[in-house]
C-alpha cells in the first residue's frame, strides 16, 4: 500500500510534519504536473484550495479539529452541486451554471473539514463507462492515457489514481465508481441505497443513484463514507435509522467468514483470462486466509442488464425533462415554447443521453409500458430474491468488478450494447439497493489494474469493508501510478 | 331522440397549509414574483421532494368528509408533460393508488341528489404563466413570463363520477362542494382567487341506457355562474352538433365568459401520453387505522348536518341552506344570537335580511362584521317588547355595525326608543284630539279611516317614537270604537 | 424479438428535435438495444410484486414548517436564466400565433 492515504495525511498533520496547505500544495504540484494528460477535472479551485487550507490549519492549531477528514483536499464528481462553483453533470446544456445551493454531502464534507479541491469530469449525466461522454472532452487513464479511465465516475477515479486528490466521490448507478475504480487502480465503494443523500446529486436514475467514496485505500473508503453517510432530512429515500461505523470491523480477518463466490456475475461472458485467473487467484487466498467457500447461483442476474437498461433510462427521461432551457441552461430560442425545449434539448444533449431519454421515453408510453417498464421491475423483484437467497448462506458475495481492463478510447463508442457490458457484474447491486466495493488486486498482462467486488447485505457495510480490506492485504497492491517523473505515463505520453 | 347530457366535474382544491407540499417555500402565492421559491419548486437540478404530513392529513378529512375509503397504501407517480410553468416537466401526482377513492356528496335543493365521488388525490401546483401580447388570449401571446410561487403548492384533485345530468346539477355541486371544503377549513376555497377551480367533462348521447358520448373537457370557469353557464353553453352546442349529424371531437375547451362560448386550443388532442410512474424520489404511504380515526375525530360539523340542524330549530329548509352556506362570520352571529336568547327563525331572517344588506349598504366583507350573537339578541328582544319600531331597529342596528355601541345605547343616544309609556301617549292624543275635534267627532260616528290620520297625528306629536299599536289602540278607546 | 418503435413519435414526446438522419440512427439503435433488452419478457414473473424501491420504507415526511433558510434570492436565481422580464422568466408563448 503507498503511504499515500487520508489516514497517513492525518497522521503527519496531526504529528506536525506536514500542513493542509502542504498537501494542498502536493495535490496541485501533481495536477500540474499530469492533468494536461489526464483531464480529470472540470473545475480546479486552486486558489479555493489553497485558501480552505490555510484556514484548516489555523483551526487545528486553535485546536478545532473536525476529525479524519480535517485538512484534506477531497474531488467531487461534477454531477454534485456546489454553492457558487459551477456544475454542469458533463453536459453542454449546463456549461455555465452555478448552483445557488449545496448537495448534503458537500455540506457534509465541508462541516467535517474536508477541503474541495474541484469539479471531476464525467460521462454526461453519468450515463456511461468510460468518461468519453463528457461534452467536455474525455478523461484519460494515468495508468496508460491510451485508456479509458472507465465511467462515468472517470475523473474522479483518474485524480485519485494520479494523486490529484486525496479522495474522491462518484456516483454509482450501474457500476460508475466501481467499475472506474477498478480501471483505475484504486478503491470505489458504492453504499446500500438510502445510506447516503441524494440532495443535490443531479439524478441520473432515482431509485438506482447512490454517492460513494473513491480512494487508496479500504480504510480510507470506510471513513469517507461514514463522513458522508447518515439520514438527511431533504432526501425522502435516506435511510433514518443508525447505521454502524463502517470501520468497526476492521482487521477482524477472513476466519470464519463465509463467502459466495460469483465468477460470473451478472451472467458475464468474456471475462478476460488475465481477470479471470486474478479472481480465481483470490478466491483461493481467501479461502487459505480462513475464509468458508460457499457456492451460490443468482440466476435471474442475467436479466440484470436488461433489467437496468429499461428502468434506468425510464427513470432517467423523467429526471431530465427539467433541462428545458427555461429556468437555467442552454436554450435555442424557438417560435413556440415547445419548439425552444425541443431544439434546446437536442442540442443541449450528447448522442448517449439522447439515446437513453428516447429509449426511456418509450419503455414507459403507452402500448409498451408493461411489456417494457412493467416487467423490469418484476424482474428487479426477482433479483432481489435471488440475493435474498443467496445471503441466506454466506455473509458476502465475491466476482470480478469489470469483465475487463480498461479498454482503448474509442474502442466501444459506436456500439453501445459493448459499453453497456461493461457494467454485466456491478449491476445487480444497484438494482438490488445493496453495498458493494471494488478493491484492486492486480494488473494484467497490460499492466492494467484489476479490481475485485465485494458484496454485501443492505446496510451491512462494516463486513463488506472487512473482507475488502482483507483482499486488499492479501493482494498487496501497490495503487502508486507507475509514473516517471510525471512524464513517464504509459502509452499515452508523448 | 331523448338526448341526455352526462357531466362529471374535476375539481382542484388548494390546501391553505403554511408550507408547500414537497418543499418548506410558504404556500403562498400572492408575494412578489419568484420570491418563495427553492430549490425543489423551481425544478433545480438535483432538488429531492419530501411530503408535507400536513397535506396528507387534509386530504383524508376530505375523504373522510366524502365518505371516501382511504387506501391503505397510496402511492405517488410521476405524471410526464412538458409545460413552461412547470417546473420538473412532470408533475408529481397520484395515479392507480390515490388516497382516496369510492365516496359521494349528496347535494340537496331542487337540482340535488348523490354525485358518487371516484377518487380524490393529492398533487402539486404548477407555477402561473402570463401571456402577454396578442389580444391577451394564450393563442395569440408574444411571450409568456413565468412566476413560480405558487409551483408545488398542494392541490388536492376531487373526481365525481359522471353523475351529473344538467348545468344547474353542475353548479349545486359545485357549491355544496366547496361549503364542505371550506367547513373543513383546509382550504381558502375562493374561487376568484383560483383556490378551488371547476373543469367539466361535458358529454351528450342519444338517451339514458345509450352508451356514452365523447367527451369534451371545459376549463376556464372562474365563477358558479360562469360554471352553469360554460356546462349549458357545452351541452347546448354538442346536441346541435349532434342533431345536424356532425361528430363530437375529444379535445378540451376554453370559457370565454365574455363571449359567452367555449373555444376549442389548437394543441394536437390524442398526443398526450403522460407515461406515469411510481415516483422513485418518494416511498409509499402507510395509513393505519389509527391515522385515520385520528382524522376522522378532526371532522367538523358537515354543512348537510347543519342544515338539519337548523331545520330541527325551526328555520324553513330555505333559509337553512341559506344561513348553512353563509360565510362562517355569519353563521357564527346565528348561533350566537340563538345561543343568547333569540328566536331561530326571526334570528335568521335578520342576519340573512338586514344584516346583510347593512354590510352591504356600507360596503363591508363579513369578515369585518362588529356585530356580535348577544347585540343581535338584545336588539330583537327590544322588538319584541316594543321598545323600538320595526324601523327604528333598522337604524339601531345601522348604530351598533357602525361601532356606537350597544342597542340600548344606540337607540337612546339616537332617540329611537318608542314612547310605550300609555299615560304619555294619552296626553299627547287629547292634545291632538283638542286640535281636530271635527275630525273626533267623525271618527266618533263610526268613520273609521280616520283612525290613521289620528295615529300619525300622535306619532307627529311625538317625534316618531310612539308606539303606533299602542297609540292606534289608545284612539279606539278614547273613540269608543 | 424485433420491436417496433415509432422514434419520431417519442421524439415528440421527449421534446427532441431530431433531424431525419438522427432519427433514423437513434431509431436503429433503440430497436437493436430494444430486441435485446426484451428477452425479460420471457422470464416468468407470474405473481411477482414490480419492485419501484430498494428500501421497504413508508412515510417520510416533513411536517408542515416554513423553512426561509431554503428560500433562494430572486436575483441569483433569475442570473442563471437564459431569458428574463422583470421579476419573472420569459418564454416564448405556448402556442404560434396565427
Amino acid at each position: 500500500m503507498g503511504s499515500f492515504s487520508i489516514i497517513a495525511a492525518g497522521r503527519e498533520l496531526r504529528e506536525g510534519t506536514t500542513t493542509s496547505v502542504r498537501l494542498a500544495e502536493q495535490v496541485l504540484e501533481r495536477s500540474a504536473m499530469v492533468e494536461a494528460q489526464v483531464h480529470a477535472y472540470l473545475t480546479l479551485d486552486s486558489d479555493g484550495l489553497i485558501k480552505a487550507a490555510h484556514e484548516a490549519d489555523q483551526a487545528l492549531a486553535a485546536g478545532d479539529d473536525r476529525g479524519p477528514l480535517h485538512g484534506i483536499p477531497i474531488a467531487l464528481k461534477d454531477n454534485m452541486v456546489t454553492r457558487g462553483m459551477e456544475t454542469t453533470a458533463g453536459s453542454r446544456l449546463l456549461a455555465g451554471y452555478i448552483p445557488p445551493y449545496d448537495a448534503t454531502v458537500v455540506t457534509r464534507l465541508r462541516r467535517s473539514g474536508a477541503l474541495i479541491v474541484g469539479k471531476t469530469n464525467l460521462d454526461e449525466f453519468a450515463m456511461g463507462s468510460s468518461t468519453e461522454n463528457s461534452a467536455f472532452g474525455p478523461t484519460r487513464n494515468p495508468w496508460n492515457t491510451d485508456r479509458v479511465p472507465g465511467g462515468s465516475s472517470g475523473g474522479s477515479a483518474a485524480a485519485v489514481a494520479a494523486r490529484m486528490a486525496f479522495g474522491a466521490l462518484g456516483s454509482d448507478t450501474g457500476g460508475s465508481i466501481r467499475q472506474p475504480a477498478s480501471l483505475c487502480g484504486v478503491v470505489g465503494c458504492k453504499p446500500t441505497y438510502g445510506a447516503v443523500s441524494r440532495y443535490g446529486l443531479i439524478a441520473f436514475a432515482s431509485s438506482l443513484d447512490q454517492i460513494g467514496p473513491l480512494t487508496h485505500t479500504v480504510e480510507d473508503a470506510a471513513l469517507l463514507l461514514d463522513a458522508i453517510s447518515g439520514h438527511d432530512p431533504l432526501d425522502a429515500t435516506s435511510y433514518p435509522g443508525q447505521m454502524a461505523p463502517s470501520r468497526s470491523r476492521l482487521g477482524r480477518g477472513l476466519d470464519g467468514v463465509r463467502v459466495g463466490v460469483v465468477p460470473d456475475m451478472g451472467g458475464a461472458e468474456g471475462v478476460a483470462p488475465d481477470v479471470e485467473a486474478s479472481f480465481t487467484g483470490m478466491v483461493a487466498a481467501m479461502e487459505q486466509a480462513g475464509a468458508e467457500l460457499v457456492e451460490v447461483s443468482l440466476p435471474t442476474t442475467s436479466e440484470g442488464l436488461s433489467s437496468y437498461y429499461l428502468i434506468a433510462p425510464a427513470e432517467c427521461s423523467a429526471n431530465l425533462a427539467r433541462f428545458d432551457g427555461v429556468r437555467y441552461g442552454y436554450r435555442v430560442d424557438g417560435a413556440t415554447t415547445e419548439e425552444m425545449m425541443s431544439a434546446s434539448r437536442a442540442e443541449g444533449f450528447g448522442p448517449e443521453v439522447t439515446r437513453r431519454v428516447l429509449l426511456g421515453t418509450f419503455a414507459l408510453s403507452a402500448g409498451y409500458h408493461e411489456a417494457f417498464y412493467g416487467q423490469a421491475q418484476k424482474v428487479r423483484t426477482l433479483i432481489r430474491q435471488d440475493f435474498a437467497r443467496a445471503y441466506r448462506r454466506c455473509d458476502v458475495l465475491v466476482s470480478p468488478t469489470s469483465p475487463t481492463t480498461a479498454f482503448l478510447l474509442g474502442d466501444r463508442t459506436s456500439d453501445p450494447l459493448s459499453m453497456y457490458v461493461s457494467d454485466v457484474c456491478t449491476i445487480p447491486s444497484n438494482l438490488a439497493g445493496h453495498p458493494s466495493i471494488s478493491v484492486p488486486v492486480g494488473t494484467d498482462r497490460n499492466d492494467l489494474p484489476i479490481g475485485f467486488q465485494v458484496m454485501a447485505p443492505a446496510l451491512r457495510e462494516p463486513i463488506m469493508f472487512q473482507v475488502a480490506e482483507a483482499v486488499e492485504t492479501l493482494a498487496g497492491f501497490d495503487t502508486t501510478v507507475p509514473f516517471d517523473s510525471g512524464v513517464g505515463l504509459r502509452g499515452g505520453v508523448r | 331522440m331523448n338526448r341526455e347530457a352526462v357531466i362529471g366535474l374535476e375539481t382542484h382544491v388548494e390546501l391553505s397549509t403554511r408550507s408547500k407540499m414537497f418543499c418548506g417555500c410558504p404556500a403562498r402565492f400572492d408575494a412578489s414574483p419568484n420570491t418563495n421559491v427553492c430549490p425543489v419548486c423551481l425544478g433545480l437540478p438535483g432538488a429531492l421532494p419530501v411530503p408535507n404530513r400536513e397535506a396528507i392529513n387534509r386530504i383524508m378529512l376530505i375523504g373522510l368528509a366524502l365518505d371516501c375509503s382511504i387506501t391503505p397504501r397510496p402511492i405517488f407517480h410521476r405524471k410526464n408533460y412538458f409545460y413552461a410553468d412547470l417546473p420538473k416537466n412532470y408533475q408529481i401526482s397520484q395515479f392507480d393508488l390515490p388516497v382516496c377513492v369510492n365516496g359521494y356528496l349528496d347535494v340537496g335543493g331542487d337540482h340535488g341528489g348523490r354525485v358518487r365521488i371516484e377518487r380524490v388525490h393529492q398533487e402539486e401546483d404548477t407555477g402561473k404563466s402570463t401571456h402577454v401580447g396578442g389580444d391577451g388570449r394564450i393563442t395569440a401571446a408574444d411571450f409568456s413570463l413565468l412566476d413560480f410561487n405558487r409551483s408545488g403548492v398542494p392541490l388536492v384533485e376531487i373526481v365525481t363520477r359522471p353523475d351529473i345530468r344538467s348545468a344547474a346539477q353542475a353548479r349545486a355541486y359545485a357549491q355544496e362542494l366547496r361549503l364542505l371544503v371550506e367547513a373543513l377549513g383546509v382550504s381558502d376555497a375562493r374561487l376568484e382567487e383560483g383556490s378551488i377551480r371547476f373543469d367539466a367533462n361535458v358529454s351528450v348521447r342519444s338517451g339514458p341506457e345509450a352508451p356514452l358520448g365523447t367527451k369534451v373537457e371545459v376549463k376556464n370557469m372562474n365563477s358558479f355562474r360562469s360554471l352553469e353557464r360554460a356546462v349549458a353553453y357545452e351541452i347546448h352546442r354538442q346536441t346541435a352538433r349532434l342533431a345536424t349529424g356532425e361528430r363530437i371531437i375529444m379535445e378540451t375547451r376554453h370559457w370565454d365568459e365574455e363571449v359567452g362560448v367555449t373555444r376549442g386550443g389548437r394543441v394536437k388532442e390524442g398526443s398526450s401520453d403522460y407515461r406515469y410512474f411510481p415516483d422513485p424520489d418518494l416511498v409509499p404511504l402507510e395509513i393505519d387505522q389509527a391515522w385515520t380515526e385520528e382524522i376522522a375525530a378532526r371532522l367538523p360539523e358537515l354543512p348537510a348536518q347543519r342544515r338539519s340542524r337548523y331545520e330541527g330549530l325551526g328555520v324553513d329548509p330555505a333559509q337553512a341552506a341559506s344561513l348553512a352556506g353563509a360565510g362562517a362570520p355569519l353563521r357564527k352571529l346565528f348561533e350566537e344570537a340563538i345561543e343568547a336568547g333569540a328566536a331561530p327563525v326571526q334570528a335568521g331572517n335578520w342576519v340573512t335580511g338586514e344584516v346583510v344588506a347593512t354590510l352591504r349598504r356600507t360596503g363591508q366583507g363579513a369578515g369585518d362584521i362588529s356585530l356580535t350573537g348577544k347585540q343581535l339578541a338584545e336588539l330583537l328582544s327590544m322588538i319584541g317588547r316594543s321598545a323600538v319600531s320595526a324601523s327604528a331597529a333598522r337604524e339601531v342596528l345601522a348604530g351598533v355595525m357602525s361601532g356606537e355601541g350597544d342597542p340600548e345605547k344606540v337607540a337612546a343616544s339616537r332617540d329611537l326608543l318608542q314612547i310605550s309609556d300609555t299615560s304619555v301617549l294619552e296626553t299627547a292624543l287629547a292634545n291632538v284630539i283638542d286640535a281636530h275635534p271635527t275630525e273626533f267627532a267623525r271618527l266618533r260616528n263610526g268613520e273609521k279611516k280616520l283612525i290613521g290620520f289620528f295615529v300619525g297625528r300622535v306619532m307627529r306629536e311625538t317625534r316618531g317614537k310612539a308606539d303606533p299599536k299602542l297609540a292606534s289602540r289608545l284612539i279606539r278607546d278614547r273613540a269608543g270604537l | 424479438m424485433p420491436v417496433d418503435i415509432d422514434i419520431a413519435h417519442v421524439a415528440r414526446l421527449a421534446r427532441l428535435r431530431l433531424s431525419r438522419d438522427e432519427l433514423a440512427l437513434y431509431g436503429k439503435q433503440c430497436r437493436e438495444l430494444l430486441t435485446h433488452v426484451a428477452r425479460i419478457q420471457g422470464v416468468d414473473t407470474e405473481g411477482v410484486e414490480p419492485t419501484s424501491h430498494p428500501l421497504p420504507m413508508t412515510n417520510r415526511f416533513r411536517e408542515d414548517q416554513v423553512t426561509p433558510d431554503t428560500v433562494l434570492d430572486r436575483d441569483e436565481v433569475l442570473d442563471q436564466a437564459p431569458s428574463v422580464s422583470g421579476e419573472f422568466f420569459r418564454v416564448p408563448p405556448a402556442l404560434e400565433s396565427s
